[in-house]
């Protein structure tokens, strides 16, 4: 399902592209623009695609990895910066 | 732009009255507030799905969203919503999923609080965050003095004739307006920090969002419906109602790389850090292509109708179009007063979280990274974040009243060279081979080809009207393209990263 959902994304990543709609200018409804249209609907197919999303592909064990901290909220962190170890970080404000 | 040339003064009052509940606001967050340095810079990473979403969606709208959207609609037609607004629903949730729910998750790993801070541990250099720094901050600067000059703007066309003793036109003029707007923000800001400002975001979005749909509606009724006014278009600007000849293929195509601009913002990056779990960005992730939707194709719908209308653009700013329209069609002071304050609304709530960004920024990626972390304790970092804030709301405030040349022109100049250093973050977040020297390359690629390009489109005299396209594509497609490849190409050629650093940094889970 994982798989699918992203699929659906590339999906509509390439449909977004309505080149059929280009030089369409008949009114969907009496009032609403075709090529608006499509992209009107085309926003809400985003909007439940990525309910989909946050279904099926959502990154399991993301908020016990952010709990890990090495510093626990301290951001001063183990790396090493080029100016020495000392103003690596640098956020100790939580 | 809401020319309205009367005396009446219910818009002010109805203004006033606006700004006033924003003060009121403050009061409350301030009775919220919890005096502690990270609620003052990140909420203590409290914040809820509806706050969020509301906080991130007004802070991502700027004032373009209503007036902006209107007067390109009014310039291009419909397609306008195809090439900003259903781009962003698929890019910006995308970039919400992909980086902002993981960059959550490092900044609370770290503590961080700045992008600064993560980019300089991922990278093991201090010299990127300071060459990263002045870059940021110079993106960030015209996008606010756009803010504060909209919002002369907006003030001086509603209120001309008003005050024909006092000020030249009778109009309040922009640099009150400036004033007023930046002591508004600044006291909410002031008083509770981040969560202030998404306090604040989340009523102004809804005040806005209402407000675009209320105008909407009305002006269709004064148009004879909505068929009517759409059958007028027809009759009298039937290319508006397409794209052919108007947008092409490649600039609607290359377009969609600046919404990535989202995943490099500071300050969208700062609410982020806000966001109690990451189970939070859902509602944003899902219902924002929506909210796109709700603003945006209202706003396309009256600019096109303007058209068909007969409506002229004053002095031929496509801009104003929105506030000429409410002028003829409704010439109601009420409504007008009600339609400035939801354009100050969508203004005001990007300004806030990039002054909080910015005061931010200079206190921890400046000074606290020079004088080490425990220089100072919570109260004198929550003191130091305020003077910041008024120091960048005062700069801010003495630019905009000796405004450079083109600043309208320079948003999207802004947003290519944040969407071009998105190549950057996502690289942090998911390329264990991505290198400090790749990086760095990588940046000042981005910087060189954003200068020559910007130089070629707004600086240099040119003899083409309209947008400036190269080879038929929008220039962010070079400078993305250059920033991505170098990024690749020197770290491929240099020695990669420790294991332990990477680990600290990539999440591994789905």
């Amino acid at each position: 399902m994982r798989r699918f959902v992203w699929f659906l994304v590339v999906v509509l990543a390439i449909a977004h592209w309505d080149y059929w709609n280009w030089n369409d200018r008949g009114l969907v409804a009496g009032f609403l623009p075709v090529g608006l249209a499509y992209h009107a609907a085309f926003s809400v197919a985003a909007g439940a695609t990525w309910a989909l999303v946050a279904r099926f592909a959502w990154p399991a064990g993301i908020e016990r990895w952010a709990s890990e901290g090495d510093g626990a909220g301290d951001g001063r962190g183990a790396a090493e910066s080029d100016e020495g170890p000392a103003n690596a970080g640098g956020g100790a404000e939580t | 732009m809401l020319a309205l040339a009367a005396t009446d003064p219910t818009p002010l009052y109805v203004i006033g009255g606006y700004l006033l509940l924003l003060v009121g606001l403050g009061f409350v967050t301030k009775a919220l507030f919890r005096g502690t340095s990270s609620d003052y810079f990140v909420a203590t990473r409290s914040i809820g799905p509806f706050l969020l979403l509301m906080s991130v969606f007004g802070t991502t709208m700027t004032a373009f969203a209503l007036v902006g959207s209107t007067g390109k609609a009014y310039d291009l037609g419909i397609g306008v919503y195809g090439l900003m607004a259903s781009s962003s629903a698929v890019v910006h949730s995308l970039v919400f999923f992909l980086v902002g729910m993981r960059l959550w998750a490092i900044g609370k790993r770290h503590g961080y609080v700045t992008q600064i801070q993560f980019f300089r541990d991922r990278f093991e250099s201090s010299f990127l965050g300071s060459l990263l720094f002045p870059i940021l901050v110079a993106l960030v600067i015209p996008y606010l003095l756009i803010g504060l000059l909209g919002a002369g703007a907006v003030m001086s066309g509603v209120t001309r004739g008003m005050f024909p003793d006092t000020f030249a036109g009778g109009a309040v003029p922009s640099w009150l307006t400036g004033m007023v707007i930046c002591g508004v923000v600044l006291f909410y800001i002031f008083s509770a920090g981040l969560r202030g400002a998404a306090w604040a975001n989340a009523f102004q979005t809804v005040v806005f969002m209402i407000t675009g749909v209320v105008a909407f509606l009305l002006i269709s009724n004064e148009l004879g419906g909505l068929a009517a006014a759409s059958h007028r278009v027809l009759a009298n600007a039937p290319s508006h109602l397409a794209r052919e000849g108007l947008i092409g293929h490649g600039q609607f195509l290359t377009y969609g790389l600046v919404p990535l601009s989202v995943g490099m913002f500071p300050h969208l990056f700062q609410h982020w850090l806000t966001a109690r779990s990451a189970r939070t960005f859902r509602l944003s992730i899902i219902a924002h292509p929506v909210f796109i939707m709700i603003v945006w194709v209202p706003c396309i719908l009256i600019g096109i109708w303007a058209l068909g209308a007969g409506i002229e653009a004053p002095g031929g700013n496509s801009n104003a179009v929105l506030g000429k329209a409410v002028a003829v069609l409704l010439a109601n002071p009420l409504l007008s007063g009600l339609l400035t304050a939801g354009i100050l609304a969508a203004i005001m709530s990007s300004l806030d979280s990039q002054f909080v960004c910015l005061g931010t920024m200079f206190t921890h990626d400046v000074v606290l990274h020079r004088t080490g972390p425990d220089r100072f304790d919570d109260a004198a970092k929550v003191a130091l974040g305020r003077g910041f804030i008024v120091f960048i709301v005062v700069l801010t405030y003495l630019l905009s009243l000796f405004p450079p040349p083109h600043i309208f022109d320079l948003a999207v100049w802004c947003f290519s060279g944040f969407a071009s250093l998105f190549p950057l973050v996502f690289a942090a977040l998911y390329w264990r081979r991505a290198t400090r020297a790749g990086a760095i390359a990588s940046v000042c690629v981005m910087a060189a080809t954003w200068s020559v390009l910007f130089y070629d489109g707004l600086i240099r005299p040119r003899a083409v009207e309209g947008d400036y396209l190269v080879l038929g594509l929008m220039p962010v497609t070079f400078i993305f393209l250059a920033s991505a490849a170098t990024l690749v190409v020197v770290s491929l050629l240099t020695a990669p990263p420790s294991r332990a650093t990477v680990d600290r940094f990539v999440f591994r889970g789905g």
